[in-house]
């Protein structure tokens, strides 16, 4: 018995568990949630609630994508849930007061968001700014503009193709979770294959060591907040459609789960340490510990403390595992 | 039985067995060191050779696996540098991080601060006053009141020597105390640390330049491969016999340098004038290598900046291949040619949680992928290639560069740019805190570099490396230009050391 524990703790010590769990513990942990769950509550795994959570997780997973080169480029952005409401707000004037076609106003929406989301960038970046002044200040000039816009009134979302960007079906997949498969994909090959997202990984990395080696460190920054710009305004329309109406209080607190996604998936605040698949291992984690925990009946109080007490020990867990020597 | 208390009084710190094992890595197997009382004792070996690992255990930052430390006697075991402070020990770090808000007087009194009474508050004034009568004590040049932030790098450095001495160290571990001071300021340490050995204190001293060692140390201890190897006299051991335990194998060329044949003119600058440096003109031709040489602070790092685009350029003229550039930014340098090995390697050379392949094909990326994707199978192929050219040793290109020993990382620094092929290569300090294996290994590929017909431009503070590999030495002197040296003259004995170093002063 004793000798068993014994063999137990110097496996957990070794370097070859050290380095499985550096690069795959993301997914044991994420599998051990997933089989606990499933083992508590059996209509967790049943494909409906799976589909379920897959639709839930769009929103978040989407702004998420967005933050994630945001944080590894060394910065932050506070505006994503403001940029949610003002997207929303965008879509009800648009399709609803002005009945213009459903895509052009998408477009036109998503082209608002993604050049304050460059402005933010440009400030941050142009005048060496800290990007949580820059993008706490722009949170609150653009919820104010969603406020202006919408004049603090909700408008009701009918319109079908609209209301399809998240009731939608293509064959058996619901929209958004094509959505979040094809952004997926893309920010794996924008992070991974291009020369961007090189840049991206080195200015998060080593700032100065970047400029050194002839990298555009202006234009790299702004176009990380310009990225998340549109990912959060892809998300608001994902929200929009999901609640079916569009209001300027939208979206508030939303960063938090962007952020939480991103930090479990090992994004590193440091900068320079990322990867897009653990990033989408993130935004399922957290999608399945809200949906499990409403499952198994936990209140949203609650809900709240475990996931806060999450990030603290995802991190916990990064440090003790990829130790420093 | 009383040879062996008169043996044992005479030393201060006994270290025997001493074994520790990183994962799999055996960072040091068995290892002895034992330092007398008053004693300059060197440490000697490659990097890797676990002396700091040593030095680690020593001050508390890491626990030995194995062996016993006896210091002054007595059984030592601590578990933080504070610790060890309070039994005696002190470490002077290489690398220097002082809070740059602070003032000398609350530097040396930091987590020992002088109170008013048994209040919570600070009395800055006796503070102050204390702090300045053991100023006093040392020759130098700042107060009780200076900011550290307002302090050149040996002063701090002084500032942490006289820290240690205050705090009653009565054995002092120096970390390559002279990798970032001027020969004057050298000479300023070398005078301390004679001061504090005749107080009876001991020095345990890093360093991988040989010439101080016979200067300063009296004894050497040498390491390789995180084993114990021998320890000497300094007195009666020859340079070679030092560079031979230390390396395993006979290194017969200190300095490498191959002669070539000496082209076209690559890069010419006229009057150039920025912060730092006044009307500095000079040609590098094809083939050649120009030494700039001058003290830390003289001017010689702030003119490379300039040129390569890092720092602005007041008023002059820059021309490459006869026509006349401006370079706004290292982007624009890299695009025309111009590459430039920086001093600090750590803060401009790498990104040290990236992969090597990363860090090497990173300036490299807009010429050597045009397409919208990387091709990753290209991009393995070509850093390997360049990697394996320049001897970079390491297990795998997606290692990440924190992993490698000085030596190796500046390899990867220089493949970077070896890829870009420049026409203009600018080395600052290119073998600062390399082991000598590594050290005559980037000469050798320096000399090969010119021979291909790069136009090369280097700033060393050692002058033996630059008397070895300069074809044409430029003196500078509080940012003006003092004089210029043929390699001729100096191979033939005409220019000595002496010399260079009197142009230096300004003479």
């Amino acid at each position: 018995m004793d000798k068993t524990l014994n063999d137990k703790k110097s496996f957990f010590k070794s370097d070859s568990f050290r380095l499985f769990m550096g690069k795959y513990g993301i997914g044991v942990i994420l599998f051990i949630i997933l089989v606990a769950l499933s083992i508590a509550e059996p209509d967790f795994r049943s494909s409906r609630n799976l589909i379920n959570i897959a639709k839930q997780v769009a929103i978040n997973g989407s702004i998420a994508f967005g933050m994630c080169l945001v944080i590894t480029a060394g910065g932050i952005d506070l505006t994503v849930g403001s940029q949610l409401a003002l997207a929303a707000v965008l879509l009800g004037e648009f399709v609803m007061k002005r009945e213009m076609n459903v895509f052009v106003s998408c477009g036109l929406t998503l082209v608002i968001t993604t050049a304050l989301g460059m402005i933010s960038g440009a400030l941050i970046s142009k005048f060496n700014m800290f990007p949580f002044v820059v993008t706490l200040s722009m949170q609150l000039v653009i919820r104010g503009m969603a406020q202006v816009i919408s004049n603090a009134q909700a408008v009701s979302i009918t319109n079908t193709t609209l209301k399809a960007f998240y009731q939608g079906k293509v064959g058996a997949i619901p929209v958004p979770v094509i959505i979040l498969l094809v952004l997926a994909v893309i920010m794996y090959i924008l992070l991974h294959w291009t020369k961007l997202g090189r840049y991206i990984l080195a200015v998060g990395g080593n700032e100065k060591a970047a400029i050194a080696s002839g990298v555009n460190v202006f234009w790299t920054k702004v176009m990380t907040y310009t990225i998340s710009g549109f990912t959060a305004g892809l998300a608001g329309i994902i929200l929009c459609a999901k609640t079916s109406s569009a209001q300027s209080n939208l979206g508030v607190g939303y960063e938090t789960d962007a952020i939480a996604a991103c930090v479990i998936g090992g994004t590193s605040f440091a900068g320079g340490v990322a990867t897009i698949p653990g990033t989408l291992m993130g935004i399922i984690i957290i999608g399945c510990i809200y949906n499990g925990m409403n499952m198994v009946g936990i209140s949203s109080y609650y809900q709240s403390i475990v996931k806060g007490c999450m990030i603290i020990l995802s991190v916990l867990f990064d440090k003790v595992i990829n130790k420093k020597k | 039985m009383a040879e062996d208390t008169i043996n044992r009084a005479d030393y201060i710190l006994n270290i025997d067995g001493i074994s520790k094992a990183f994962g799999g890595t055996q960072a040091l197997k068995d290892v002895q060191l034992h330092v007398k009382k008053g004693e300059v004792h060197a440490l000697l070996g490659e990097n890797g050779a676990g002396k700091s690992t040593l030095m680690n255990i020593i001050i508390g930052l890491l626990q030995r696996d194995e062996g016993t430390i006896e210091f002054e006697g007595k059984p030592y075991e601590v578990k933080s540098p504070v610790e060890a402070m309070q039994r005696g020990i002190a470490m002077v770090h290489q690398e220097l991080n002082p809070e740059p808000y602070l003032t000398v007087a609350e530097n040396l009194f930091l987590h020992r601060e002088s109170m008013v009474g048994k209040s919570i508050f600070l009395d800055k004034k006796s503070q102050n006053a204390r702090a300045q009568k053991i100023l006093d004590e040392f020759d130098v040049k700042f107060t009780a009141k200076t900011m550290m932030q307002d302090m050149t790098l040996a002063q701090v450095q002084m500032a942490e020597i006289i820290k240690a001495v205050s705090c009653d160290a009565r054995l002092i571990i120096m970390d390559e105390p002279t990798s970032s001071l001027d020969s004057n300021e050298t000479d300023h340490l070398f005078a301390t640390i004679r001061d504090l050995k005749a107080k009876g204190v001991s020095i345990i001293y890093i360093s991988h330049r040989m010439e101080e060692i016979f200067e300063i140390c009296d004894q050497v201890s040498v390491f390789r491969d995180g084993r114990y190897v021998e320890s000497r006299p300094v007195e009666g051991v020859s340079h070679e016999e030092l560079i031979r335990l230390m390396v395993g194998r006979k290194v017969d060329n200190v300095f490498p340098k191959v002669d070539c044949p000496i082209g076209e003119e690559v890069f010419r600058c006229e009057n150039l004038t920025g912060k730092g440096f006044e009307n500095i003109s000079f040609t590098v031709h094809a083939g050649e290598i120009l030494g700039l040489s001058g003290l830390v602070g003289s001017g010689r790092s702030e003119t490379v900046r300039a040129i390569f685009g890092l720092d602005p350029i007041q008023s002059g003229k820059m021309y490459l291949d006869g026509k006349e550039i401006t370079n706004k930014s290292p982007k624009d340098s890299i695009s025309k040619g111009i590459c430039m090995v920086n001093e600090d390697r750590k803060a401009y050379g790498l990104c040290l949680f990236r992969s090597l392949r990363e860090n090497i094909s990173l300036p490299n990326l807009p010429t050597h992928q045009p397409k919208l994707l990387l091709n990753q199978k290209r991009e393995r192929a070509e850093v390997s290639d360049v990697a394996k050219k320049l001897t970079v040793k390491a297990a795998s290109m997606e290692h990440s560069a924190y992993s490698l020993s000085g030596g190796n990382q500046q390899k990867v620094v220089l493949s970077k740019w070896i890829m870009a092929s420049p026409k203009f290569l600018i080395l600052d300090e290119p073998t600062r805190g390399v082991d000598v294996g590594a050290k005559s290994e980037i000469h050798t590929l320096m000399s090969q570099f010119a021979a291909q017909g790069m136009a090369i431009l280097m700033i060393s503070s050692e002058l033996p490396e630059m008397m070895g590999m300069a074809d044409r030495v430029i003196i500078y002197h509080e940012g003006h230009q003092n004089g210029e040296f043929l390699r001729e003259d100096i191979v033939s004995g005409k220019v000595t050391q002496d010399d260079i170093l009197a142009k230096e002063f300004g003479k």
